[in-house]
């Protein structure tokens, strides 16, 4: 199914906030299994994001992909290495809109943490709330909407912490093919808009193309960085495009074998 | 309503049913009415003694509404602190526990003798009785809330007290709520233990202590109070739980018909 991806913005011309970088040097994180047993997570983790890019993170099931989106969230700290990354906020693999919030309210959860009144928050939702696709579905319950509609207002709800830097852990892996297709190409609009340094954690080596500027491959545990792939693409980018294409099998071919060769 | 009626028809058909067969053994076996009043009889005591049954219902009624809203404002509070004190969990959990199987007239004199023959000492007696489901119900509430979610709202900069406040409170709602209808299922025999262990001084002892004056002499009158005390209970279940659909309507979809 040929979708076309919407254009991105050139990253660095916006000022300020979104002046992000990021950068990891020699990351390890290991920690204690519920069985008492030690795990080791990430090993030697390096990788950089420059300001406004997406970097999409790839790697097989337990490579230590959400560890590495906790530690860039500053939920836990590494035992080894320096992160240096400016304020970041998590998008979890689950989306955990709140059931008794109104699909509007859960999106401005954040306006209200950081301290607006109920009716200010709505108010300041609202204009990005409909801008995203959300239109007539402010007072729609989470349970009301579909999966797609649902990562929609978990990732508004993410934009609007105001923070520099997204980490989004599997944000569509929950959605069917067709709906999937839809929220990339959703995401890569929102994101023209709306830039922000993101890092994207997916196990779908095309998604990871079709969004990124550049692809990190992690090993299976503890996970290693095996190769960063700069996606040197134009915008839009096809699926069926034949640079797209060799680059995803490139990537898998990675994955198969955990080298670069 | 036409709706709600037709949901009710189960039960008044299985109460009537019920009636006609007590009716019946009654007439059959010949048993005594000092013993076993029929129903007709007991509809009878409770028609020529309205007034006297209606003023103690009210007495009754008064404590297990305050009593029961002193466990919820208790039960509730002390849940809250074992979720956020695991030590406090440790050092008050078992005596919450053990709490529970206190017999009350052991303690009924010394309620007596701090509080007097009011209202009061009654009130103590039925939230004791009561608190524990709504403590329990309410801390594995508290304690369910999806792990990631502490998590997304730590990235979002949310406080503690902003945590408890969007995810878990709410949360907790509708656990708590289920906890305040067990409350509530033992709350009218809370009172009537109340009534029974701490004397009264009023016009009006309340159905509880009426009850027990009546059972040997007056056994029609007993059963006419104690019919009133059983439609109390069913009154108040269902009020409670109008008021959980009002609430929390989010628990209902997930947890499906249950009344």
């Amino acid at each position: 199914m040929p979708t076309q991806l919407q254009s991105r913005a050139q990253p660095p011309t916006f000022g300020g906030g979104t002046g992000a970088h990021i950068a990891l040097e020699g990351v390890s994180r290991t920690y204690r299994a519920r069985n008492g047993a030690e795990v080791q997570a990430l090993a030697e983790v390096s990788l950089r994001a420059g300001a406004g890019e997406l970097v999409a993170v790839v790697g097989p099931s337990g490579c230590g992909k959400s560890t590495l989106l906790e530690l860039l969230c500053r939920l836990q700290s590494p035992d080894r290495g320096s992160i240096s990354c400016p304020p970041a906020v998590l998008m979890p693999q689950h989306d955990l809109l709140l059931p008794w919030l109104s699909a509007l309210d859960n999106a401005a959860l954040a306006l209200r943490i950081a301290g607006a009144k109920r009716a200010q928050a709505r108010a300041r939702a609202e204009g990005l709330f409909v801008e995203l696709g959300l239109a007539g579905f402010q007072h729609a319950r989470p349970h009301e909407l579909s999966g797609g509609m649902r990562q929609r207002v978990a990732f508004l709800r993410t934009l609007l912490s105001g923070k520099p830097v997204l980490c989004l852990d599997e944000p569509f892996g929950a959605l069917d093919a067709i709906t999937r297709a839809e929220m990339q190409e959703w995401l890569a609009g929102t994101l023209a808009g709306e830039p922000r340094t993101v890092v994207l954690v997916t196990h779908d080596v095309e998604e990871a193309i079709l969004l990124a500027d550049s692809v990190v491959v992690l090993s299976p545990r503890p996970g290693r960085v095996v190769a960063q792939l700069e996606v040197e693409l134009a915008r839009p980018r096809r699926r069926t495009d034949g640079d797209v294409i060799a680059l995803r099998e490139r990537a898998l071919a990675i994955l198969a074998t955990g080298s670069q060769s | 309503m036409r709706r709600s009626a037709l949901r009710a028809l189960p039960a008044i058909v299985l109460g009537a049913a019920l009636l006609g067969a007590w009716e019946a053994y009654v007439d059959l076996s010949g048993v005594e009415a000092d013993l076993l009043p029929a129903p007709h009889a007991v509809a009878s005591a409770l028609w020529s003694n309205g007034g006297l049954l209606w003023r103690n219902f009210a007495v009754t009624a008064e404590e297990v509404v305050l009593g029961l809203g002193l466990a919820l404002l208790g039960g509730l509070a002390l849940a809250v602190a074992i979720h956020l004190s695991p030590l406090l969990r440790r050092a008050a959990y078992p005596l919450a526990v053990g709490s529970q199987a206190v017999p009350i007239p052991v303690i009924g004199v010394l309620l007596v003798f701090w509080w007097g023959f009011g209202l009061f000492p009654k009130l103590v007696v039925i939230a004791l009785i009561c608190f524990f489901p709504v403590v329990v119900s309410t801390v594995d509430g508290l304690a369910a809330v999806d792990p990631e979610q502490p998590k997304l709202l730590r990235t979002l900069d949310a406080s503690r007290w902003q945590s408890f406040r969007f995810a878990e409170l709410p949360a907790a709602l509708p656990a708590a709520l289920s906890g305040a209808r067990i409350a509530l299922a033992v709350g009218v025999i809370g009172a009537f233990i109340a009534e029974t262990t701490t004397p009264s001084t009023g016009a009006y002892p309340g159905l509880g202590r009426e009850i027990i004056t009546d059972v040997n002499f007056q056994t029609a009158r007993a059963y006419a109070g104690t019919a009133m005390l059983v439609a109390f209970a069913i009154a108040c279940f269902y009020a409670l739980a109008i008021a959980e659909r009002r609430l929390a309507p989010w628990s209902i979809r997930t947890r499906g018909e249950t009344r």
